[in-house]
């Protein structure tokens, strides 16, 4: 139990046999969605919610209506219920927690057995979990924390189409984040003038340009344009410096003919990667990391829209749940947080993103907002972006943070050097190299990081012009998105 | 132009003693250390020569210089990469890599287009210095 939750103290109040069928309408509590004596299966689903019922509704009868809502109940008893084996298909709250330094609101801890949900469907498992639940008047507001997902559910899954090792192998690039910027304005260049952005960026010593998440196909560049001029740049670039490089070519589109019939043409030219946004939704994602396995593609997905669910702690679904269905769905890659950039992120809760896209087995950690520990049983692991409002001067904090295994986009970061894009662009993996090469020779990269950028912008001029002109630039705002337990917390699921 | 594969491209070249460096750091994480060697420079040439095997279980980084000045006396004129690979389950490939002897000269790439239908391109990076056979190269 933790330091500073308290675990709400209700008896069972099951009814059990004739009585619990009588036709009208029954507490969820008495129906059996309450079953605090429940140990659940290693096969089971378990949810965590944070249930923040109407004034005067009792707690454990609202985390039981979750439970209900989520699963079998509806809002009156029916007999049908006895044609099946509802007992098994009951989700199962069984334990209730006050939250931490939140009167009113509760962790309520639920378990659905395995057989509630069909295997490798993510829709699926969104339409129970957070299905019409969400909507429930008795409650005042409902978030979904955290998953734990059984191995036996993650095996229906295919996972990322590519994963980081064969990623990295496939790019010949190993032992340092990768690199990239989103072509900016982000709208309005036609495709002559956004490939420029492109190949400049490129030739800098970037890895990857990306598209924005709004580029599709818009009067003033149709999508066609864009991946021809975009696979002339990278090619070009690759031809001057002998590296592998990539652009995201953007195939979200209206439908699902339409994005096949792009990421087609996007591999007919050649390109190593295409991206999709988030908002197409849990189908769509499946079938584009499908596809990808089929053509050698890897898969980058913008989180765009998640802002609108994940942000506010009272209401919504978490990001890391977000970050474990889509590591099932089988993306590549996917925006999780810069820390130190201009996009909401909370140090330890990013930390936790990055541990469930990385980490085979992700143990529980309250303190970055890991409730369950989560095995992946060798499902391949998910390259977590770190994109928006970073640059050149934060190198040593990003690699400090972020780890290795990541991508860091530096989109303002590279095109708005003074001096020009190919500038921009070196300065960035000037310093990355730099920090690296320093890190591994065992010096303390936090601590020293500017003194170790300072050293080598002498031989790089780019770089002391960017550092001299973002030197001040910092997103210093507090977190809306913050884990409810201190470090030393622990608790037992 | 300048090759730019491998982890520390961007930098001046390594000094043997940064080399050193980088090759405990591989050695104190359980990586193996690799050296190999090429006349070839396309970015998709992953087979590079292997100057021996794998060093498995060496303790300290003065025997993967040992044999690096060895590889530069066979293959000085070529690009000699050193690399750290790490077997950990899920894991299973390279941790790091890096170019620590080019040629004197890097003549670098010609870009091959062939004009498809619709105004589609198919292109073909093709390194200079493989106009000529193998071990004629760079001299």
């Amino acid at each position: 139990m933790s330091k500073d939750g308290t675990t709400l103290d209700a008896k069972p109040s099951t009814v059990r046999g004739k009585d619990r069928y009588r036709s009208g309408v029954m507490e969820y509590k008495k129906m059996g969605y309450w079953e605090p004596e429940y140990e659940p299966k290693d096969t089971d689903i378990i949810a965590l919610f944070r249930v923040t019922p109407q004034d005067g509704v009792d707690p454990i009868e609202a985390s039981a209506a979750v439970a209900g809502e989520s699963s079998t109940a509806t809002w009156t008893v029916v007999w049908t219920d006895r044609l099946t084996a509802c007992d098994k298909y009951r989700g199962k709250c069984y334990r209730v927690e006050s939250v931490p330094n939140a009167p009113g609101s509760y962790f309520a801890w639920i378990a659905y057995d395995l057989d509630l949900f069909e295997p490798g469907s993510i829709s699926n498992l969104a339409a129970s979990i957070i299905g019409n639940v969400f909507g429930f008047k008795p409650l005042k507001a409902l978030r979904l924390e955290d998953m734990r997902l059984p191995v036996a559910y993650v095996k229906t899954f295919d996972g990322p189409a590519t994963g980081i090792v064969v990623e990295r192998e496939r790019l010949d690039k190993f032992g340092r984040p990768l690199l990239g910027a989103t072509v900016k304005p982000k709208l309005g260049l036609s495709g002559r003038n956004y490939g420029r952005v492109v190949c400049e960026a490129l030739k800098g010593g970037l890895d990857f340009t990306k598209d924005d998440e709004n580029i599709n196909s818009q009067p003033f560049m149709h999508w066609r344009d864009r991946y021809l001029y975009s696979m002339e740049a990278v090619n070009r670039a690759q031809a001057e410096t002998g590296e592998v490089k990539g652009s995201y070519l953007n195939v979200t589109a209206a439908t699902m003919e339409d994005m096949y019939e792009r990421a087609e043409f996007a591999s007919e030219l050649g390109s190593v990667i295409v991206m999709i946004d988030l908002v197409i939704g849990y189908t769509a994602i499946q079938s584009m990391s499908k596809w990808a396995r089929r053509n050698n593609m890897i898969l980058h997905l913008h989180r765009a829209g998640h802002g609108t669910y994940t942000r506010q702690k009272i209401h919504g679904v978490s990001f890391r749940v977000i970050a474990k269905w889509m590591r099932l769905a089988g993306v590549d890659h996917i925006h999780a947080g810069t820390v130190v950039g201009k996009l909401e992120g909370d140090p330890r809760t990013i930390r936790g993103y990055y541990d469930i896209c990385r980490e085979d087995v992700v143990p529980q950690k309250l303190e970055n907002g890991i409730f369950f520990e989560q095995q992946w049983a060798s499902l391949r692991k998910l390259m977590p972006v770190a994109s928006g409002g970073i640059h050149a001067g934060q190198m040593h904090q990003l690699l400090d943070l972020l780890g290795e295994d990541t991508v860091l986009q530096f989109g303002g970061g590279t095109i708005g050097h003074p001096t020009g894009i190919v500038a921009g662009a070196t300065a960035n993996r000037v310093a990355l190299e730099a920090m690296v090469l320093a890190r591994n020779e065992g010096r303390d990269i936090a601590r020293e990081g500017p003194a170790i950028l300072e050293a080598a912008a002498k031989h790089c001029l780019p770089l002391r012009q960017a550092l001299e002109v973002w030197k001040d630039v910092t997103f210093d705002y507090a977190s809306t998105d913050t884990p409810d337990f201190v470090p030393t917390a622990t608790v037992s699921v | 132009m300048r090759l730019t594969q491998g982890c520390f491209s961007f930098l001046p070249d390594l000094t043997d003693e940064q080399i050193r460096g980088q090759a405990q750091y591989c050695i104190d994480n359980g990586w193996a250390v690799n050296i190999e060697f090429t006349d070839d420079p396309h970015p998709r040439n992953t087979y590079w020569g292997m100057w021996g095997l794998p060093m498995f279980d060496i303790k300290d980084a003065a025997a993967v210089m040992m044999e690096l000045q060895e590889c530069r006396k066979a293959y000085g004129d070529r690009y000699i990469r050193l690399s750290g690979f790490d077997s950990t389950h899920g894991w299973e490939s390279l941790k790091i890599s890096f170019i620590v002897n080019r040629p004197a000269e890097e003549p670098g790439f010609r870009l091959v287009r062939q004009e498809g239908r619709g105004r589609n391109m198919r292109y073909t990076t093709q390194a200079y210095v493989t106009d000529r056979p193998e071990g004629q190269r760079y001299r």
